[in-house]
């Protein structure tokens, strides 16, 4: 670490230690993320904030997912200053901050397990090549009344697009959503009612990945709490209701380089750059599916349709294509950039930003050449128009994109072993599990039948 | 409240101006006794830094003249250059420490610092006021409205950069290289998305105190011209 480097880390501890007292802060939460994406927490006092700045907090990794190894177990949460903020949502007399963390191995080494410290260096891999990309998700969810016996995807109102009244109870959660990602500093663009009952939408301002993925772990956690406050239960299951579209996190991206968009051309349209950046997603679209869409649930919003994408193309408005290049300002060279519409909001954000930079990049790298747009409606046509135009599906389901994922070099290398190896072990299990399970549409259709 | 700095010469050497900046001094610089009068603030000079290596006997006879009135100016930090050291009478009491040229930002710093707390200024907490908001150097704390701002590390630091300069109209890459330091990666863009975080944390009534000029870069405050 250069001598610059250490005065402004002593500068943000420092930051973080007069705040803290200031404040009055009397916990210190320290944040990370399991394999799968489960926002995890533990506490620290004040007293204690100074030695975990300097030795980092030890605990013991096998009780969380994915972190688990033959040997050793423990590992060190060490924590991000420059994430540091007061949680708004806690009264003044308890003040509480919190801090995302960096999970390392006791020697000091990146553990391999950490999702984040495997967006880090994936990070790092693109800015040897001089790019840092920029990520905006738009995430969906569903509000559902909460209910005595358990969760029930019970839609709070039958509101439609834009549809407003003042005795909203989702547009009193919305407005309070708002301010707390705001006092976080995540700013939000706006948020309406999607076509689905109960669901909404909130779009991020695009910002570094790593950066967005702290944002989006702690929207989901924020959306949950404020809603739970009101007795509302929030959720980011892709498909929870049968017939009603699927909840997306379309995610648009664009790559920087010595501070210019290098998705941008004069001519309005994508760069050369920025095409062989869709072509390398595109090309890997199939191997990183089980990563952007991990749940057997996912599946279900991608077979549906809607604003899902099913098939392996681009365009510039299509709503069924997974890449949707818009068209952007020519005196707005900042604006240029590229949709990628298959993730949903299950998903863990930390790897889902890696897989996609990582196929970005390898399509630049190798200079990968971009297919022809996909100018009709691919839903409209039959499978073998779809093959003649060369078009290929995204897995049909959680096995087929396992199935995928299994064998591809290019994950394997931006997850690591570790945890591309604890992923399929852990999704193949939970594909197994409910492969065994009679689902409610095989009594409702077999039943009676025979 | 900080005590703005009397620098010499007008323009100084830009090592000195990159120092002070750095680490939050206001400063004004003169070029003569007339000008140290003219311009000084309402409140006073908080104290002088004089470069003398260039022009030794000039730099003398203007410390000379600002300590000579009724309101002496103190404390004076002088910079020499090595060979110069001799030449200096010291008992004249023109100067009250000294610092040799090319000196090292950190020992400037420090210094600065030291004769400050020797003449009893700069011991009240550091504020920045503009309107109503007020930045506390000391504790990093900021508030608006006397309510206090929720701010993450960098988003203080950008603050206290702008708000320390009102008027002036800073590039993004200004902003990056003084505010983010040299090894910073995110570009022009992170300024952007840093502006706009503190425009939402100050809230829709203040959002204004930061203001985009249209291909240039950002501003707080009203510009020194008044639109």
């Amino acid at each position: 670490m250069n001598k610059i480097q250490e005065n402004r880390n002593h500068a943000q501890f420092d930051y973080v230690f007069r705040t803290v007292e200031e404040r009055g802060v009397r916990l210190i939460r320290l944040w990370f993320t399991d394999v799968l994406g489960r926002h995890k927490s533990v506490a620290i006092s004040p007293a204690e904030l100074e030695t975990v700045f300097e030795e980092g907090l030890q605990f013991d990794g096998s009780a969380i997912d994915g972190f688990s190894r033959i040997q050793e177990s423990d590992v060190l949460a060490r924590p991000d200053p420059s994430t540091f903020e007061l949680l708004p949502w806690v009264a003044d007399d308890e003040a509480s901050g919190t801090m995302f963390c960096d999970i390392t191995n006791l020697d000091g080494t990146p553990f391999a397990g950490d999702p984040r410290q495997v967006l880090r260096r994936n990070i790092d891999l693109a800015r040897d090549d001089g790019y840092e990309m920029f990520c905006a998700p738009e995430v969906e969810f569903f509000y559902f009344a909460e209910q005595e016996n358990g969760i029930q995807p019970v839609p709070l109102d039958q509101a439609s697009y834009f549809d407003l009244t003042t005795m909203d109870v989702a547009s009193d959660l919305r407005r309070h959503t708002l301010h707390m990602l705001e006092a976080l500093s995540i700013p939000v663009e706006y948020s309406f009612h999607e076509d689905g009952p109960s669901q909404h939408e909130i779009d991020l301002q695009y910002t570094d990945a790593l950066t967005m993925a702290d944002s989006v772990m702690t929207l989901r956690l924020a959306v949950k709490k404020i809603a739970m406050d009101r007795g509302v239960y929030a959720t980011f299951m892709p498909k929870p209701l049968n017939g009603v579209q699927g909840s997306g996190m379309h995610t648009h991206l664009s790559l920087f380089s010595e501070g210019k968009n290098v998705f941008h051309d004069p001519s309005g349209s994508l760069s050369a750059t920025g095409q062989s950046f869709v072509a390398g997603l595109l090309y890997h679209a199939r191997e990183i599916t089980a990563i952007t869409n991990q749940l057997v649930n996912s599946y279900k919003r991608i077979n549906e349709g809607y604003e899902a994408p099913r098939y392996v193309s681009w365009a510039r408005n299509n709503r069924s294509s997974l890449v949707r290049i818009p068209i952007h300002k020519q005196d707005k060279p900042d604006s240029a950039r590229i949709e990628y519409r298959a993730l949903d909001p299950s998903c863990n954000p930390y790897l889902a930003f890696s897989v996609m930079l990582s196929a970005g990049l390898k399509g630049i790298k190798e200079n990968y050449e971009l297919p022809p747009e996909a100018t009709t409606n691919l839903y409209d046509m039959s499978r073998a128009e779809q093959k003649a135009l060369g078009v290929a599906s995204l897995p049909a389901n959680l096995s087929e994109a396992l199935d995928e994922m299994e064998e591809s070099d290019l994950v394997r290398e931006a997850l690591g072993d570790h945890i591309f190896e604890w992923f399929l072990r852990n999704k193949r299990r939970e594909w197994n599990e409910y492969q065994r399970q009679v689902t409610p549409f095989e009594i409702e259709q077999y039943l009676p039948n025979w | 409240m900080i005590e703005t700095l009397l620098v010499f010469p007008a323009p100084p050497p830009p090592e000195l101006s990159q120092c002070l900046d750095q680490n939050s001094w206001v400063w004004k610089a003169i070029n003569n006794s007339n000008s140290a009068i003219e311009d000084q603030p309402d409140t006073g000079w908080g104290g002088g830094v004089i470069v003398a290596d260039s022009d030794p006997e000039g730099a003398l006879a203007l410390c000379k003249e600002l300590r000579q009135t009724e309101n002496p100016l103190v404390p004076i930090l002088l910079l020499i250059s090595k060979g110069q050291i001799s030449k200096f009478e010291i008992n004249e009491n023109l100067f009250d420490d000294f610092c040799i040229t090319p000196f090292y930002p950190e020992e400037l710093e420090a210094r600065l610092n030291n004769l400050f707390f020797k003449f009893g200024k700069g011991l009240q907490p550091e504020l920045v006021k503009y309107g109503s908001l007020v930045l506390n150097i000391e504790t990093y704390q900021a508030t608006i409205d006397d309510s206090p701002l929720d701010l993450t590390y960098m988003e203080y630091e950008l603050l206290r950069f702008l708000a320390t300069r009102p008027g002036k109209v800073f590039t993004r890459e200004t902003l990056l290289s003084e505010v983010w330091g040299y090894d910073y990666y995110g570009g022009g863009r992170t300024v952007d998305v840093h502006i706009r975080r503190l425009r939402a944390k100050l809230g829709e009534e203040h959002a204004n105190l930061i203001s985009t000029v249209r291909s240039v870069g950002y501003r707080f405050g009203q510009s020194r011209w008044g639109s």
